[in-house]
């Protein structure tokens, strides 16, 4: 019989992901996938498993699972402490759970992700090409829940791969710096430069759609200005990118993350550059982040 | 630069016999944002650039909206030369051909007891029974989507069908919703916020990601809406 985990207990929200469903915008469902990308791969490539194979993304960890049948897995993105039957072990590397053993991930001390991935990937039917579940268009597996039993693919022969062994973790919150390009929609904004001025907090109503970000709190409007638009001119609807930071009518931007839609009908006053994405997925609620324009 | 024009089409006392006219934004390190003048340039401009291998091998995503097509250049593949694709396509492109493949046709029939067709009709200075003519009598055609899975903005619909969006949103829109706004049709796959216009409901399934493919209406569906009441039932308008 296959191997199977057991779900004792999820954290705030576990869900599957893999590399998303690219190309089927124009039916209205976009790519969604792993928040954190290069985490996800880093742990797939740890356990040799096939790039694309389903991973759980654990938000604030604190998920817990008994192994039926002899399961390896590996933990990556947001730091977490890892246990086997109440022992820490380095989940960094492969962890064999023997039948009955209990994995814990315990609440990751920065970072706001991480990946539990399986050797063989978790086993499911994939919806319209892929196991992510997409919060945005409800599209893909249900959110994971106790009592849930997670089968596990069988293992497929690539070797293990510890190059990527030293997994990205998230900036530790003193001041995260984002990368961004000016556009497509910065001239419609008064000063756009002010998105790179003063420091912006990551809103708790963040989540897999975008990270929401305010102005701190008792600080001096010229040192953290608010992005003012020109007019209130309306903005067609158009397509918009994973890093963009949409700015809606409050003034308070949202910086797209992988379920974010297909769509947006206001502003794009910028776009956070590829390589720092998965930087912006790891941020947590209160944590402080800046931009910086790209050279 | 083309020379034909033999195939040309005036809306209102614009010439529209003209070649696409693009103007290319930056859309981060990864994408461009491709602006050009209306909907008709967007399909047509579309349709080149998914017919052209250089550019299908360019990019990961492609999403036409009302003014734009967002592209997205593929891993490995430089933005630059995705740039170059572009405005090569653009000049070799007519944006009066019709050059998007039309799709399959689909009948969508509806039961027009919408919340709104009373305010279309006063909008629009038509009856309920001239909204419901014009509405079933087009032939409509998906553009764009983006809004939610199947969700298809619909053109070619009468001028005189073009309403506003409500000014306030509902938020609660439910599924099958037949709607207009902007100068758009459209059918809304599921339950959700909307801020259009609703003049009736069908119970027609748009989106089911186990049917093949999932969405009904996608871009190039050609849609006549067929209005249930004329069919023998007995719904009263």
């Amino acid at each position: 019989m296959a191997a199977e985990l057991e779900v004792l207990r999820t954290g705030p929200l576990s869900l599957f992901q893999d590399h998303g469903r690219p190309g089927l915008a124009e039916v209205g469902v976009g790519r969604s996938g792993a928040a954190d990308r290069s985490s996800y791969t880093a742990v797939n490539r740890l356990l040799g498993n096939d790039s694309g194979a389903a991973a759980i993304e654990c938000v604030l960890g604190g998920l817990s699972v008994r192994a039926h049948g002899r399961v390896v897995c590996a933990v990556g993105g947001a730091p977490v402490a890892v246990t086997v039957d109440g022992e820490p072990v380095d989940g960094r590397a492969p962890v064999e759970l023997g039948d009955g053993q209990v994995l814990k991930l315990g609440t990751p001390k920065r970072g706001l992700r991480s990946y539990l991935a399986v050797r063989g990937g978790f086993e499911m039917p994939p919806v319209l090409g892929s196991c992510s579940s997409d919060t945005l268009s409800g599209v893909g597996p249900a959110q994971i829940a106790r009592g849930d039993r997670l089968a596990v693919g069988p293992a497929t022969a690539g070797p293990a791969d510890h190059a990527d062994a030293g997994l990205i973790w998230a900036g530790d919150g003193a001041d995260l710096s984002l990368q961004v390009l000016p556009g497509p929609r910065d001239d419609w904004f008064g000063s756009p430069a002010d998105l790179a001025v003063g420091q912006w907090v990551v809103s708790a109503h963040s989540n897999r759609v975008g990270v929401r970000l305010d102005r701190p709190a008792g600080v001096d409007p010229s040192a953290a200005p608010a992005l003012r638009r020109k007019d209130s001119r309306e903005l067609d609807s158009e397509g918009v990118m994973l890093g963009a930071v949409q700015v809606p009518p409050s003034g308070q931007p949202v910086l797209f993350l992988a379920d974010h839609p297909v769509t947006g009908g206001y502003p794009v006053i910028a776009v956070v550059r590829a390589a720092d994405v998965d930087r912006a997925a790891q941020l947590r609620p209160g944590q402080r982040v800046r931009f910086e324009w790209q050279g | 630069m083309r020379a034909s024009r033999s195939r040309r089409s005036y809306h209102g006392d614009r010439y529209q016999g003209a070649l696409v006219n693009v103007r290319l934004l930056r859309c981060g390190d990864r994408a461009l944002l491709v602006e050009v003048d209306d909907v008709d340039q967007v399909l047509a401009l579309t349709a080149a650039l998914r017919a052209d291998d250089a550019c299908v091998r360019a990019s990961a995503e492609l999403v036409p909206a009302a003014r734009t097509v967002l592209l997205e250049a593929r891993n490995g593949s430089d933005l630059a030369d995705l740039a170059a694709c572009v405005t090569r396509i653009a000049q070799a492109t007519d944006a009066a051909d019709e050059a998007a493949p039309l799709g399959a046709q689909v009948q969508v029939p509806v039961r027009y007891d919408g919340p709104d067709l009373a305010e279309v009709a006063a909008a629009t200075g038509l009856s309920t029974d001239e909204v419901i003519a014009r509405h079933t009598g087009a032939r409509w055609r998906a553009a764009f989507g983006g809004f939610a899975p199947g969700f298809a903005y619909l053109i070619g619909g009468p001028p005189d069908l073009t309403v506003p969006r409500r000014s306030e949103s509902r938020t609660a829109v439910p599924a099958g919703s037949v709607a207009l706004a902007g100068g758009y049709s459209a059918v809304y796959p599921a339950q959700s916020p909307g801020g259009w216009q609703l003049i009736g409901t069908t119970e027609v399934i748009l989106w089911d990601v186990d049917r093949d493919p999932p969405a009904l209406i996608r871009p190039g569906t050609v849609v006549r809406f067929v209005d249930l009441a004329n069919r023998g039932g007995s719904a009263p308008h």
